[in-house]
Order: C-alpha cells, then structure tokens, then sequence
C-alpha cells in the first residue's frame, strides 16, 4: 500500500500525544519532561517534514531545520535551569518543585 | 400679656438650659460626663418583699448635728442659684399674670386671640400659631403657674443637695412651657405640639437621676405607654382632618352639628364619624392622664425627684388628657357614645386605683393611686356632659394633691429618703407643720365639708347619680364606692406615717422639720385646699357656670344636670360624706386601736390581699402579652431579618462567599508544573473539540 | 512500493515503542538512550521522506549533542533510581483519557481533511527534482537567499543559549586560585620587584 500524507501525520500524532502525557504523567524528575519536549518537537518536525514532501514545498525543511536549531537552544537552557535548581535545592523530584504554591 | 405668661416659662428653662451646658462643659471639658455618686436615689420600695430594703449609704452618725456640713455630696453645679432664681422669678410673674388673666377674661369677659405666627400652610392644611385665651384656657393658666411656680420655690429646698440643679430647673420651666402651650392652643397641631411636649420633659424628668436603672426604665415605659395613647390621639386628628377639611377649634366645632350622624367607612365597617373621632381623641385622654388600661406607668413614675410627681403627675400633666376632652366638649356632647364610654372608663379606673392604693406601702405610690383615682373622677363628670364640674375637680385636686405629694416630700427628706411607710410612724411631734398640711390636703381629699375637694367631689357624684342610662349609675356606684376607699387609704397613709410607734428609731430620731423655703409653698396649697372650694363653686356648678365659660364649654345638656342636682333629696346628696366617714372610722379601727388588725387580714385574705398589692397584675399581664412578643418580633426582625437576611445576603454574605471562593481558588495554584500542564491540556482538548464540532467556517 | 511501507512500519513502529519508554523508563539512562533510538528512527522516516539532510542534521545534533548533554546531566545530577511514585496511579485514568481524546481528535482530523486545491499555488520554492539536485544543494539554494534572516536569527538563539548556559551554571569556587592574565601581563618592575640594601652580616629585616 502507498504511504501517505496521513500516515506520517498519524505517526507524529501519536508521537505528539506521548510527548504530552510523559509532561504530567511522571513523577520521578525533571529531565523527564525535558525529553518529552523534545518528543514533541520531533513530532513537529516530522509532520513539518511530511507536509514538505506532500506539497512539494521545500520550505517545510528550512522550518524544520529552524525548528532544531530552537530546540536545541532550547534543551540546552533548560538543562543549564535544571543543573542550578538542582545545586540549590539538590533535589530535582518533580513533587519537590512547589514554591508556587498558593 | 398672653405671649408673656406663656413664653416666659421657655426663657428660664433656656437661661437655665444655657448654665447647665456651660456648667457641663467646664466640669468636663472634652470627655464625657461621669455620673454622679448613688446619694440621692432613694432605695424603691419593693412590695414583694416583706422586709424592708436597705438603706442607702451608712453614715447615721452624720445625723447627730443635722445642721453639719455633709463633705461626702457632690458640689452644686456652677450657675445652680442663677438658674433657681431666674426660673422661679419668671414662674412667678407668670402666675401672677395667670391669676389676673382669670379676672380678666372669666369674670369680665375679654376673650383673647393672639396670633404668633404660621406654622403650616399646605393645601387645605393651615395652622397658626394662635394663643387661645377663653375662660377654660384661664382656669388652666391659674392652675399650671401657680402649681409651677410653688413647686419651683419648693425644689429649691428639696434639691438642695443635688448636683445638677440646673439641669432639673430648666426642665422644669420647659415643661411649664409645653402645658402652657397646650391649653392656649387654637387648633389641635398647637395642642398636639404641647402635649409631645409635657410628655417629653415627663421623660426627662422621671428620668433625671438617670444613672438609676429604675428611673431609666420608668421613663421609658411612661414615654412607651403614653405613646400608645398619642396614636390614637394622632388618629384622631387625621380623622377630623379627613371629616372637617381644618383642624382649629372654631373650624371644627362649627362644622359639628353637621357631622352629627354621619358615619364613614372604613375596612367594610360604618363607623359614625363623631364616635369614632372622640373615641380616638380618648384614647389620647387615657394614656396621657393615666386611665385604666393606660395607667401602668403612673406608679413607676414615682422614680423622679417628688417636685416632678407633684407638678407632673397630680397637678398638670395628667390632667391634660382632661382639659383635652373638655376643649372637646362640643364634639363629644354629640357623642353620647363616646361619652358613655368615657364614663366608664373614668368610673372604672376611680374604683380600681382606689383598690390597689389599700394595700400600697410607698408613700409616693400611695398617692399615686389616689391621683389616677381622682382622675377618673374628673373623666365620671366629663362624660355624663358636666364639663365644668369636671374642671372644677381638676382646679381643687391640683391643689390638694400636690400639697400632698410635697408634704410626703418633706417627710421623705426629713426620714432622709426613705419611702416605706412601713418604716414611719409617731412623725407628728416631729413634723409638725408638715403633719398639720398634709392631715388639710387628706381632708380635701376625701371630701371633708367645706374643704375644696368636697365641693367638687360631691358635685361629681351628684352629677352622675342625676344623669339618665346605665352607665351614669354605674359611674354613681363607682364613685361612691371610691369615695369610702379614698378616705380609708388616705387616712390609713396618715396613721401609719405620723401616728402610732416609730419602726425606725435612728430615722424617727434624726427627723426634723424642713427648710422654710419648702414650708412656705406647703401653707399656700393648704390655704388653697380650703380656700379653692365655695369660693369657685358658683363659677363651677349651677346657673353661674354657663356665664363663666360661655363658649368654651359646651354646657347645654349640663343645665338639666345642674337644675336635677339642686333638687336633690338631703339624704342623697349626705351619701359621699357617709362614706368617707365609714372609711375614716375603718381606718381608725385599723391603725390606731387595733394595729394587729391589717397583719391578719391580709394573711386571712392573702389571695386578695397579694392580688391588690400586685396592682391587679396589669404588669405582667402586659408584660406577656405586649411587651414579650413586641421583643420576640424585635428580637426576629434584628436577628433574622437584619442580621441573617440583610447583612448575610448583603455586606456580610458578599464577603463571606468571596473569602470561600479565593480559598477554593487557592487549590487550583499548587506550584506543581504538571498541574498546569495538565490544565493546559485539558484546555487544548476542550478547544479542539469545540472546534471540530462547531463546524468548518 | 511495498519496501517503503515495510521501512515506514518498522521505523514508524519503533518510534512509537521507543516514545512510550521514555516516558515509562525507571532508570533515567535507560530513558535518554530510548530518546536516542526515537531520534535515529525518525531520521530513517525522514530519508523515507527525501529530507536526506534533515535526516542527518537530525543524528548530528539531537543525538550527537542534545541526547549526550542529557546524558551528561542525568549522570551529573547522581539522580537516585527512583522508584515509580504512587502519584502516577491517581493520575493514569484522567490524563489518559484527556490524552486519548487529544490523540482521536488528531487522527480524526488527519482522516477527514484533504489538501485544498488552491494550495499548490500558494508554494513558495518548488522542491527541485531530486535527480537534478540534491537535497543538501536544493536546501542551500534557499536558506541563504530568501531565508537568511531566520538563518542569523537561529545563529543568534544559539548564541544567546550557550551564553545563558554558561551565566546560568558558572560559578567560582572561592578557594580555587584562578590567572588574571591581565593583572599578569600589566606587571611593571616598579611594582614586581623590590631593591633592598642588605648590610653584610645584618641579613634582611
């Protein structure tokens, strides 16, 4: 059968989807939801990189490629807030994260 | 002249008014006022106990000279003996004005309308302000600055020792001022301002000593139940606003003879008109002078200074309600109802404050009683139509009766406030002039020949047992009956007080007699007790009544009255003097021969006996009746209506529910990053969804 | 044709597993190398799609440098091996429903819309034929032309990461003794050395 559009669209859905649910649903640390991040722009990326090859449009691409040098930004912004957090709390549970808390 | 004798009562009761603020304001300058110490209060006789109440404060020893300075009272207040002079010297030259205004305008004729100035003037509704002297008017003047004016030279002495004399001459002369302006008034807004008035400075002035909760609490409950009676009477006067279209006397009684019969509807009933008008106007009557039914505060009124019983409650404020119907009578002479009813009542009331005097052990309350009782005298002869012998028992009673309220205030004083009579006893050796006036007043009192009260008291009786219908012979049977019991009660008050063996040594031993500033005013009420009677009898009664009040009563009925009266066989018209013979032997046998007597009766008897001493347990029937359920409904309204519904669903709800929603918001701000991820979700879900559902655009 | 479909499934496939072990690994590690298995098969999908560079810009950095740093990181912060948290369990049913619903409102719409027609106007720079020139040529001709803004701006962003990185965890140990080159390149002989006259025998004071 001929691969199309929906299902690269469908893979990144799903792809998308457990991204989301790895944000609430863990709770052993923050690095996890930093992965998910990651998780869910790769989803991006790939119906990014679908939609290009199906309109024959290649600026998809360059959008992607943006989209990774973010990501990338991005990751490495995070990890440097987790890596400080952690010298001073020296805990990265993700129950101990509530100084918020009205 | 007319504008002096009323208004000079409101420049003293201002000047002394203006003393007593300034006098306030330098004591305590900013802060407010301290109440003076427990001195003068006299301890209230309490029925319910058969031994006596303390005495007030111990310093007995103090009374071995009884001329040495006492440092432990408070000082007078500055401005005292400015204020006492200038309102007894205007009270004065009033009475003196009054006494020739009598002359003028009774036996010579020269009626009086003074305009002052206008008061209302709203569509059909005008009201000046008017003095209206006619003889009426002129007997009420003589009565109220002479009564004012002695008790005003009395209260000099009798309040020596009070700090705030100032205060109490201003409210004196204000309330001088109100009666004044109410029985010169020409229409019945003028009249209804004075009567607000006397009952005004009734409260103040039963209240004076205001630091007493007794005192407190009897103002406010003659305030409360003179209220009752000042509805009806505010009826009343919308009543025959609504029928007359006018509310001055002229107005009103020209347009009465047209009325007569008329009924007007009112809630699906035909009321007829004139009835219900001097029914309403009645009901002012009854409160204010204290008739049965509207009489419980006149006993508790007893807490104020004995100068405010003596001018308030026996000689003017009560007799208001009287001269109100007699300035009425030509409404109510064609009423019969009315009248018949205001028979009854005054017959009623004459019997039953009778009863209840025979067992009362407080002096002052003793008199009380008899003032009620006497009063519903004056009302037997205003509603079988003798409107002046009416007034003629009202001139002599001011007379007699505050000479007896100021001589038991000279006892009281002399046996150092102490009020139980319970407590006196052999007083006559010691207080000699006061024993001589007060035995003149109780002779006047019970009727005596050729004491004032006899003639008007017997002219009463008479009047009632001439008259036509049932309720005159009730209202003869009535009086005739309470003129016994006046005399024993009276003459029991007298025993008991200055006859027999003192109860109280040290007091017995320390009594003297007072000062002459309070002695003075006490020999020229006896000489008017005795002097007020034949004198006036001819002005009062018979064929010479009519040329002295013309048109100011409305006497036609009274001629036939008059006429039958003189006609009366001898032993009838013996009767009332019968009685108070059999009521002073009684007395006699009770008190002085045989002093046991009353103990055992009482314990005989002791349903009846505790019965009367109760005063017919009016109070608490009132008390559960009325004045419970006014409290619960109070109590609903506060609690629930305002409290719970207006304050919880306003103010108080409002915030109450703010402070619970925040604190249910707070839950939604857990610090935890997940959360809000998940509600982000939560709301991408929701948006997507709607959305998808709400179609393509 | 059906070669591609097989490499999709299995790519595709692997993905997926390798997505819900991130999330439902115990050991961080073993999390971060499931990343790394997730980004190499979505490179093998993206050369099944023709985006060879993309592909393999995707292993060079995700991989190469994102996954390691994580690598990195998890190692640093000496995370304990935790156990699964009970708080898991309260949560499954709720956000696996919101997550379930989320993903069926996705496939629905993937399913039910098509491409409008209007769209292949609207394309900005039409893919080259592939045989002509490659994919890396075709991507260059692009970004350097009509995108070189977005291609100084994405440099900037990384710029500004790797500076607030460094802001954000540097920190001096205040016992540790560090050159000032400066200090040592502006020393003079006024101030380095001192000429002290020494009388014999006397030593110095």
């Amino acid at each position: 059968m001929i691969v199309g559009l929906g299902h690269y669209l469908s893979v990144a859905a799903i792809v998308f989807t457990l991204g989301v649910l790895g944000i609430f649903l863990n709770r052993k640390n923050v690095i996890i939801i930093l992965m998910s991040i990651e998780l869910i722009l790769l989803s991006v990326n790939i119906n990014l990189v679908a939609f290009s090859t199906f309109l024959g449009d290649i600026v998809g691409q360059v959008y992607a490629l943006i989209v990774l040098t973010v990501a990338a930004a991005e990751a490495a912004i995070g990890l440097a807030i987790l890596v400080a957090y952690f010298r001073n709390r020296g805990s990265i549970a993700v129950e101990d994260i509530d100084l918020l808390k009205g | 002249m007319y504008e002096g004798i009323v208004l000079l009562p409101l420049l003293g009761a201002v000047i002394a008014g203006i003393v007593c603020l300034v006098g306030a304001r330098n004591r305590f300058p900013g802060e407010d006022p301290t109440p003076p110490a427990d001195d003068h209060a006299a301890a209230p006789v309490s029925d319910d106990h058969p031994h006596a109440a303390p005495a007030p404060h111990a310093e007995h020893a103090a009374f071995a000279d009884p001329h040495a300075e006492e440092p432990e009272h408070a000082p007078s207040a500055a401005g005292s003996l400015l204020a006492e002079l200038t309102t007894s010297t205007f009270l004065v030259i009033s009475c003196v004005l009054s006494w020739f205004a009598l002359f003028d305008v009774g036996i010579a004729g020269h009626e009086a309308r003074i305009p002052m100035f206008s008061f209302i003037s709203f569509a059909d509704l005008h009201s000046e302000w008017m003095l209206r002297v006619d003889s009426l008017t002129a007997v009420m003047l003589v009565v109220v600055t002479t009564i004012s004016s002695l008790v005003h030279i009395y209260s000099i002495g009798y309040m020596e020792e009070d700090p705030y004399k100032p205060r109490f001459f201003s409210y004196l002369s204000f309330f001088t001022f109100a009666m004044l302006m109410l029985v010169t008034a020409d229409n019945l807004v003028q009249l209804f301002f004075g009567w607000e008035g006397v009952g005004l400075a009734s409260y103040l002035l039963i209240g004076f000593w205001y630091h007493k909760p007794d005192a407190n609490a009897a103002a406010i409950k003659a305030f409360l139940v003179n209220r009752v009676g000042d509805f009806g009477f505010s009826l009343g006067i919308f009543a025959v606003f609504y029928l007359t279209g006018a509310v001055d006397f002229d107005a009103i009684f020209a347009q009465g003879p047209a009325l007569a019969g008329k009924s007007f509807h009112f809630l699906s009933w035909d009321v007829d008109a004139l009835t219900a008008v001097c029914l309403l106007f009645f009901m002012g009557a009854m409160g204010k002078s204290a008739q049965f039914l509207l009489h419980t505060w006149l006993p508790d009124a007893m807490e104020g200074p004995t100068p405010v019983s003596a001018l308030i409650h026996a000689a003017t404020m009560v007799t208001a309600g009287v001269f109100m119907v007699a300035r009425l009578s030509p409404l109510f002479s064609l009423s019969p109802g009315a009248s018949g009813f205001v028979t009854f009542i005054g017959a009623t009331t004459a019997m039953f404050a009778a009863t209840v005097a025979l067992v009362q052990n407080d002096i002052k309350r003793i008199i009380a009683y008899s003032t009620c009782s006497q009063l519903g005298y004056m009302f037997v002869a205003m509603g079988v139509g003798a409107y002046s012998v009416g007034m003629f028992h009202l001139f002599t009673h001011a007379f007699f009766k505050a000479l007896l309220f100021l001589c038991s205030g000279s006892v009281i004083i002399a046996m150092h406030h102490e009020q139980d009579t319970r407590k006196m006893g052999g007083l006559w050796r010691k207080l000699p002039f006061t024993y001589v006036a007060m035995v003149i007043g109780t002779l006047a009192l019970t009727g005596f020949p050729f004491t004032a009260g006899y003639f008007s008291k017997d002219a009463i009786i008479e009047s009632a047992l001439v008259s036509n219908g049932a309720i005159a012979s009730y209202g003869f049977a009535m009086t005739l009956g309470a003129a016994a019991l006046t005399a024993f009660y009276s003459w029991r008050l007298i025993f008991k007080t200055f006859h027999g063996e003192p109860h109280d040594r040290e007091h017995y031993e320390a009594a003297h007699e007072t000062a002459k500033s309070m002695l003075v005013p006490l020999g020229l009420l006896a000489f008017g007790s005795i002097a007020a009677g034949y004198p006036a009898l001819a002005l009062f009664t018979g064929h010479g009544a009519s040329d002295f009040f013309r048109q100011a009563l409305s006497l036609g009925p009274a001629e036939k009255l008059f006429e039958s009266a003189e006609n009366l066989p001898l032993i009838l018209s013996l009767l009332p003097t019968v009685m108070m013979i059999g009521g002073f032997l009684v007395a006699y046998q009770f008190y002085i021969r045989r002093p046991d007597l009353p103990e055992a009766l009482a314990r005989d008897q002791n349903l009846l006996y505790r019965f009367l001493l109760n005063k017919w347990y009016f109070d608490e029937i009132y008390d559960f009746l009325l004045v419970r359920p006014a409290l619960w409904l109070g109590r609903l309204f506060w609690k629930g209506g305002d409290g719970f519904i207006i304050d919880g669903f306003g103010p108080d709800g409002v915030s109450a529910r703010v402070l619970d929603v925040t604190r249910n918001v707070i839950r939604l701000q857990t610090g935890y990053l997940y959360h809000y991820a998940f509600a982000m979700l939560i709301g991408v879900a929701a948006a997507i969804t709607w959305f998808m559902f709400s179609g393509p655009h | 044709m059906t070669l591609q479909a097989i490499f999709f499934y299995i790519f595709a496939g692997i993905t997926v597993a390798s997505a819900v072990m991130v999330i439902a690994a115990r050991n961080p590690v073993h999390s971060v190398l499931f990343l790394i298995l997730a980004f190499v098969n979505a490179a093998g999908l993206f050369v099944l799609m023709g985006a060879e560079f993309l592909a393999m810009i995707l292993i060079v950095v995700y991989v190469g440098a994102v996954a390691v740093l994580f690598l990195f990181v998890v190692m640093m912060l000496d995370v304990d091996f935790a156990e699964l948290r009970r708080g898991v369990l309260t949560y499954l049913p709720i956000g696996g429903l919101i997550g379930a619903v989320l993903l069926a409102e996705l496939l629905i719409i993937v399913g039910a819309w098509a491409i409008g027609p209007d769209v292949s106007k609207a394309i900005t720079a039409p893919i080259p034929p592939p045989n002509d020139i490659p994919n890396t040529q075709a991507l260059g001709l692009v970004l350097y032309t009509q995108y070189v803004y977005f291609f100084q701006a994405a440099g900037v962003i990384l710029l500004v990461a790797m500076i607030g990185a460094i802001v954000l965890t540097l920190h001096h140990k205040p016992n540790v003794r560090r050159q000032m080159i400066a200090e040592q390149v502006a020393r003079r002989k006024a101030s380095a050395i001192e000429i002290v006259k020494v009388k014999t025998g006397q030593g110095l004071q």
